[in-house]
């Protein structure tokens, strides 16, 4: 995979199919570069969660898990079938509010 | 009041809600047709989408499934919901931008080709259509169980009221009545539920209840582990599918998730890139509120069925249990004519069969609510079956008029797509139902199908298509090609050639023909990266794109070229 790289913004020109204004200044290619570092570092953070919750909690440990008993549940059945769902969601949220948040601060939110 | 009638009068009125909105948003331009103008807020739009999303197998079924594999039907709870990060992470905000109508459109751009956008096509029909035939099947089993009429007939029945709002209201008309439909379909599920765990545990929250206790004082999960143990089955909260298995396929189905086009597509219709966000948010919580009770009805209801029958007299038993028996979706067989029920795992001991379904449709009278829950479980259940099916008939009709029709007559003008369009939506109904009369054997065989070849085919092409603009069109149709066959011909080996051979010693590395899609997926990235790197670079303008789609800002309205 090292060979493709992820790359950053090297052009900011709406050519092809969109109808963007561009502004082709040199220090907006390295803004760009930034706020999509920074979008990948939020995307690998919240989808490392995802895969520790689901994958982790719920399939690779459950047995481990499955000794700590919550109420009526055990804690690996629990972030199997109930847990996992609930971190889902809030994960989306997370990513939402970072996001909107990083938009504005590189100024390339929507109006 | 009689069940029936009941029955009759919800159904009806529900049916009258749909036709009225499909009446009052039908789509006048191909825009509204395919995207519904691109105008939808995030709430509706995640509402529809959890409506669109949840089929009559999840509505009718999933429980069921739970109930007699306990813990193993976690990959169904967790693949389901998991896809949904996948889609609002990597996705659903960058197809958003990117701004077009539909999953083969963004094949072809990226990827500059129209092979790449016709073999997306072909994945798209495939999918679409194994998805539709099983729905429609849905629906008429539905009418047939609650309204007495033939399957046929309720077939029939529901292809109308689908070739209604779908013909006449394109997306546009979809988007609004799968909020309705979300409305009824989740009410109908949650209040059973709700009444069933307050009885059995004292808990009105179903998901609380699932930790709770049962008028013993024993926590209901260890209880259920101990009389299932008993009687010799497996405990519920432990496993019987290998680890290796567990994994593959709960990745397969969060992958497939997100890769299904009739999803996908729903991410079109809101006006901006983080609507797009966050419309994938609503639709996981609406997702949520059904997929976190549906572990709850399944514990509490095989609970029920096992404490109302196990060791007790036959003429004694529950009164659901007489009702259901003449629908034979739970039968008693008195083997060794003690006049005793006895429920166990031993097939030649065992004498009582209960169909998975029962769990859900029978749950109004397993909590001995009025009729009236009866009649709204049954328009539950016709609303999660029609809403999934109306969406799916609209990626058929849009992946031919313009995927295939405009692509290769791209001066046709807007009024004759339209009208081909719906002449594509009007055809696809009826091949449905058709499937839906006359079910192909394989119908449930093929659910795997959609869900593996979804996860082997779109889902890398399109990642890989944002997330590297190196990846070139030589390399997605090298891996798009690559994962369906290799995915293929695993399921098909295993499900129809040799169906005997179908067990863990024969699987490659363990994995079942239902998580084949997990490796169809690794492969097709794997070929679409080497090819790509021994290949030339995408044209300039196509990397501009890539970058383009990067940022939010300038997404404005979907155009079309």
């Amino acid at each position: 995979m090292a060979c493709i790289p992820i790359d950053a913004l090297t052009s900011f020109r709406g050519k092809l199919l969109f109808s963007v204004k561009s502004q082709n200044m040199p220090n907006d290619k390295v803004k760009m570069k930034a706020y999509w570092r920074k979008n990948l570092q939020t995307l690998f953070l919240l989808l490392l969660v995802w895969f520790v919750v689901s994958f982790g909690f719920g399939i690779l440990f459950v047995d481990q898990l499955n000794s700590v008993q919550i109420g009526g549940y055990k804690l690996g059945f629990w972030f199997a079938q109930q847990g996992s769902i609930f971190s889902f969601v809030i994960l989306i949220f997370v990513y939402v509010v970072r996001m909107n948040r990083l938009d504005r601060e590189f100024d390339v939110d929507e109006e | 009041m009689e069940i029936l009638t009941w029955t009759y009068i919800l159904i009806g009125i529900s049916f009258a809600l749909y036709i009225g909105i499909a009446i009052w948003t039908r789509a006048g331009s191909t825009q509204e047709f395919y995207i519904a103008g691109g105008g939808v807020s995030p709430l509706a739009n995640g509402m529809a989408t959890a409506a669109d999303w949840m089929s009559a197998a999840s509505f009718i079924s999933m429980a069921g499934i739970i109930s007699f594999a306990g813990y193993d039907g976690s990959v169904y709870l967790m693949g389901w919901t998991g896809g949904y990060v996948l889609l609002a992470l990597l996705l659903a905000p960058y197809l958003r931008k990117f701004g077009k109508f539909t999953v083969p459109d963004f094949v072809g751009d990226r990827y500059y080709s129209n092979t790449a956008k016709v073999v997306a096509v072909i994945c798209a029909l495939f999918i679409s259509f194994t998805y539709v035939a099983g729905q429609m099947r849905g629906v008429g089993i539905v009418f047939s169980r609650y309204l007495e009429v033939p399957i046929e007939w309720g077939v029939v029945i529901g292809m109308c009221i689908v070739f209604f709002y779908a013909v006449l209201g394109g997306m546009k008309g979809i988007t609004y009545t799968q909020v309705a439909q979300y409305c009824v379909l989740i009410f109908a599920y949650m209040v059973p539920a709700i009444f069933i765990s307050m009885q059995l545990t004292g808990n009105p929250i179903p998901q609380l209840g699932l930790g709770g206790s049962v008028a013993d004082g024993t926590h209901l999960l260890d209880k259920l582990d101990g009389v299932l143990t008993e009687l010799g089955f497996a405990a519920y909260t432990s496993g019987r599918k290998s680890m290796t298995d567990m994994f593959m396929i709960t990745l397969a189905l969060m992958v497939g998730t997100a890769g299904l086009p009739h999803v996908i597509v729903r991410f079109f219709t809101v006006p901006r890139v983080k609507d797009a966000r966050l419309s994938a948010g609503y639709a996981l919580v609406f997702i949520a509120i059904l997929y976190t009770t549906a572990p709850a009805i399944a514990a509490f209801g095989i609970y029920n069925t096992i404490e109302g029958t196990s060791e007790k007299n036959i003429s004694e038993l529950p009164s659901w249990i007489s009702t259901w028996q003449k629908t034979n979706l739970i039968a008693v067989n008195d083997k060794n004519g003690d006049g005793k029920v006895q429920y166990v795992a031993d097939p030649a001991a065992n004498e009582l069969t209960i169909d998975r379904d029962i769990m859900v449709l029978a749950s109004p009278e397993i909590a001995q609510l009025p009729n009236w829950v009866v009649g709204l479980v049954a328009a539950g259940a016709m609303a999660a079956a029609l809403s999934t099916a109306a969406g799916l008939l609209l990626v058929i009709s849009t992946s031919v008029s313009r995927d295939l029709f405009k692509t290769f007559r791209p001066t046709i003008s807007e009024k004759k797509e339209l009208r081909i369009a719906r002449i594509s939506a009007a055809g696809a109904v009826l091949l449905a139902g058709y499937f839906g009369v006359n079910p192909p054997g394989f119908v449930a065989q093929v659910v795997a199908f959609a869900f593996g070849l979804a996860a082997a085919s779109f889902f890398p092409v399109i990642i890989m298509g944002i997330f590297s603009s190196r990846i070139n069109k030589e390399g997605a149709i090298s891996g798009m090609i690559t994962g369906l066959l290799f995915t293929i011909s695993y399921i098909i080996y295993f499900k129809f050639i040799s169906p005997d051979a179908n067990s863990a010693e024969n699987w490659w590395f363990g994995v079942s023909p239902e998580g084949i899609g997990s490796l169809g997926m690794m492969l097709n990235f794997i070929v679409c990266v080497l090819v790509s790197k021994f290949t030339p670079a995408p044209p300039q303008a196509v990397q501009d794109m890539v970058q383009e789609i990067r940022i939010p800002r300038g997404a404005g309205k979907a155009q079309d070229h």
